[in-house]
């Protein structure tokens, strides 16, 4: 087995008195794709922000490469540069440009070479097919082409693990399909990634584990051909039934 | 309408209207300084300074600027604190704009999403740079239009400056209509000269305020 | 303890006098108010209409009002119209009829925005739901835009309360100008009258707009 990049022990965090995570144990090898789902409020989104510390956790801890990340960490924002992350919308910063976006942290916070960063930059933009957007602002793309950007913009950080959080949920259907497919080719590459969505088709076809989250709990932890053919919890199988539908043709 | 007279009494006006304009502009400037030190102290929630912030801010927003001026020029001296009349309409004006100026730049602060911030630390920017590259840039341009009414607002409440014997156009004005009684000219050559100075600003203003708003999600 | 000159405040009647032109304060903007409201609406109305003429007319006059310092309004009306149309014209009237024309203009803006800010598709779901033009404006229309309208129509009161201190210069009396009276009267026995005095309508004037303030925040942020 590859390296363990990712642990998080007994995690606990709650809102109040609400316990949100109750002890959550993992771990994430390099290489590997983890999909997470359940059902909303189980915890999902909740755990990808723990990682990345924008949320303050009430217990245990986790740790990049075996240093703690945490709210109070002295070189948090130089472990937050190996993390990078994508949430569900409005992310991108609406007074730079596509290309801006992309180089601000890589050279204010990584103090790199500009122009450099910017052959990287316009090199990912291409891949993802959006070369010709890099002097447009972000009200000037679709959703979809947003995502994409915001996308590369993890990137071009050079994480060592990246977090999507429920990235095409804002999106029209149609645009759903553009995002899925740089995430998958992300995945062929052999990044390390931890992925919230309700995309089943996509879950199934990317995942290397996936996740099944209840009331802050991992419910199940399996291949995603064991998952969706043989879910082991009743839980699971209920959750799995919300995503077909019995056929109500009256002919 | 005696254009003679007009002709005549211009150079005083232009004097008065150049002293209307240094005072406001003053008190503009000091009234962004104590506003943005107001709305910095909220914004980071700094203990007992952010009380004190939050009376300045009602007091000065819910009394009239005329009635500041008599405390601070006629009031004052009485407990020993005494200033010129130019100096006391610039407090003036500073007092009463501080609040207003700290609530635009306020709720331009608080208009940036707090995803903003977190995908600024989620990029590994520290708190300095998240609000030099993030968050300023964008509040900025929100506080803008409230910004623009603010001068306006504050250029226009010098008008009662002359209530503490500042020779400014309103004194003027009323000084050539109790001499000469020559309303019509003394009150059209006012209306001009306030056109001069206020027009210009809110010209400005909505051009500044198309080119900054880049800001703003959506299409 | 220094001489703060409060004593004054004490003495014979004087309070109930700073009481009684706080008072003449509070009725011109009362009354300004009651005319303003439905003039305003009248405007507002009239103000979403597509005739360029009304348009440009009611833009012009609202741009004029919007622009010009009260004070210079009400210099323009106290002085500039009693010598030009030859009426005599109390310093009281002029007053209420520039807050009028003011807050004509500022009501009439609010009700402009506050109908244009309702989405048109609020107008079709409720024609969608079959119902007629009045029970669109009844039950759709006009309790949108009176959310809207009433925290910042309260908010012009508060403004229009603290414009009335202006009406001092044009010769009314209101409180500045009483406190004015009772400072000279008392000069030689409380020298320090000033500070106490003019602390007190300081603070009477708070006390007539804090609660109106607040009341505008309140409803704002209750009915957003």
């Amino acid at each position: 087995m590859s390296e363990e990049l990712l642990q998080i022990r007994h995690l606990k965090k709650q809102f109040g008195e609400t316990v949100v995570l109750k002890d959550l144990n993992l771990t994430v090898h390099r290489g590997e794709v983890l999909v997470i789902v359940g059902p909303s409020g189980c915890g999902k989104s909740t755990l990808l922000r723990c990682i990345n510390a924008l949320e303050p956790i009430q217990g245990g801890e986790v740790l990049l490469q075996g240093q703690q990340i945490a709210q109070n960490s002295k070189n948090l924002t130089a472990l937050r540069q190996k993390i990078g992350m994508v949430f569900q919308s409005y992310d991108l910063f609406p007074h730079l440009t596509v290309l801006d976006n992309i180089l601000l942290a890589p050279v204010k916070v990584q103090k790199r070479n500009r122009e450099e960063v910017k052959k990287e930059a316009i090199e990912l933009l291409e891949r993802v097919g959006l070369k010709d957007k890099a002097d447009r602002y972000p009200r000037q793309l679709s959703g979809g082409q947003k995502q994409r950007v915001a996308i590369v913009r993890a990137l071009c950080m050079h994480p060592e693990i990246l977090l999507f959080d429920e990235v095409t949920a804002a999106l029209d259907p149609e645009m759903v399909r553009e995002v899925l497919d740089v995430m998958l080719n992300l995945a062929a590459q052999g990044r390390t990634m931890l992925i919230v969505t309700h995309e089943m088709q996509f879950a199934r076809a990317v995942a290397d584990r996936v996740l099944f989250l209840e009331d802050g709990e991992i419910l199940e932890d399996s291949p995603p051909d064991v998952f969706f053919e043989h879910p082991q919890t009743e839980r699971a199988q209920q959750f799995l039934n919300v995503f077909t539908f019995k056929n109500v043709n009256k002919k | 309408m005696n254009w003679e007279f007009i002709l005549k009494y211009l150079p005083l006006y232009q004097k008065a209207a150049w002293l209307t304009l240094r005072i406001g502009l003053a008190g503009v400037l000091l009234a962004v300084a104590v506003g943005l030190l107001c709305a910095a102290i909220q914004y980071y929630r700094v203990p007992v300074l952010r009380g004190v912030a939050a009376v300045y801010i009602e007091l000065s927003r819910n009394t009239p600027l005329l009635v500041q001026l008599f405390f601070i020029y006629y009031g004052l001296p009485k407990v020993g604190i005494k200033t010129d009349a130019a100096a006391c309409g610039i407090a003036g004006l500073a007092f009463l704009g501080g609040s207003y100026m700290a609530e635009a730049f306020r709720s331009g602060l608080e208009a940036v999403e707090p995803i903003q911030t977190e995908s600024a630390v989620s990029l590994g920017l520290n708190r300095y740079q998240t609000m030099r590259y993030v968050v300023l840039p964008q509040a900025v341009s929100i506080s803008v239009p409230a910004f623009v009414a603010n001068v306006i607002f504050l250029l226009k409440e010098t008008s009662v400056f002359s209530a503490i014997s500042l020779m400014d156009l309103m004194f003027t004005a009323k000084d050539l209509i109790g001499l000469y009684y020559k309303t019509t000219e003394s009150l059209f050559l006012l209306v001009v000269f306030y056109l001069i100075i206020l027009l210009p600003v809110s010209v400005l203003g909505s051009l500044l305020e198309r080119k900054v708003r880049y800001a703003g999600f959506g299409t | 303890m220094p001489d703060l000159g409060l004593e004054v405040l004490l003495k014979g009647k004087n309070m109930i006098r700073l009481l009684g032109g706080l008072g003449a304060a509070l009725r011109i903007s009362l009354i300004a108010v009651i005319l303003s409201i439905p003039l305003g609406i009248l405007m507002g109305v009239l103000m979403t209409w597509k005739n360029p003429v009304t348009k440009a007319l009611f833009r012009i006059y609202l741009e004029f009002i919007r622009i010009m310092p009260q004070m210079v309004l009400l210099f323009l009306v106290y002085f500039g119209t009693t010598r030009s149309f030859g009426w005599d014209l109390s310093g009281e009237s002029a007053s209420i009829l520039v807050f009028t024309l003011w807050g004509t203009a500022e009501m009439g803006d609010l009700v402009r925005g506050a109908l244009i800010s309702i989405p048109r598709h609020q107008y079709e779901s409720s024609e969608a739901l079959g119902m007629s033009k009045v029970q669109t404006y009844r039950y759709i229309i006009i309790p949108q835009t009176l959310r809207r309208l009433i925290p910042l129509s309260i908010n012009l009161i508060t403004r229009m309360i603290k414009t009335t201190s202006l009406v001092l210069m044009i010769g009314v009396v209101e409180v500045l100008k009483v406190a004015q009276q009772i400072i000279e009267a008392n000069r030689m026995s409380s020298p320090n009258a000033a500070f106490g005095i003019y602390l007190t309508v300081f603070i009477l004037y708070f006390i007539a707009c804090w609660p109106i303030s607040l009341l505008a925040r309140y409803l704002e942020k209750r009915w957003r």
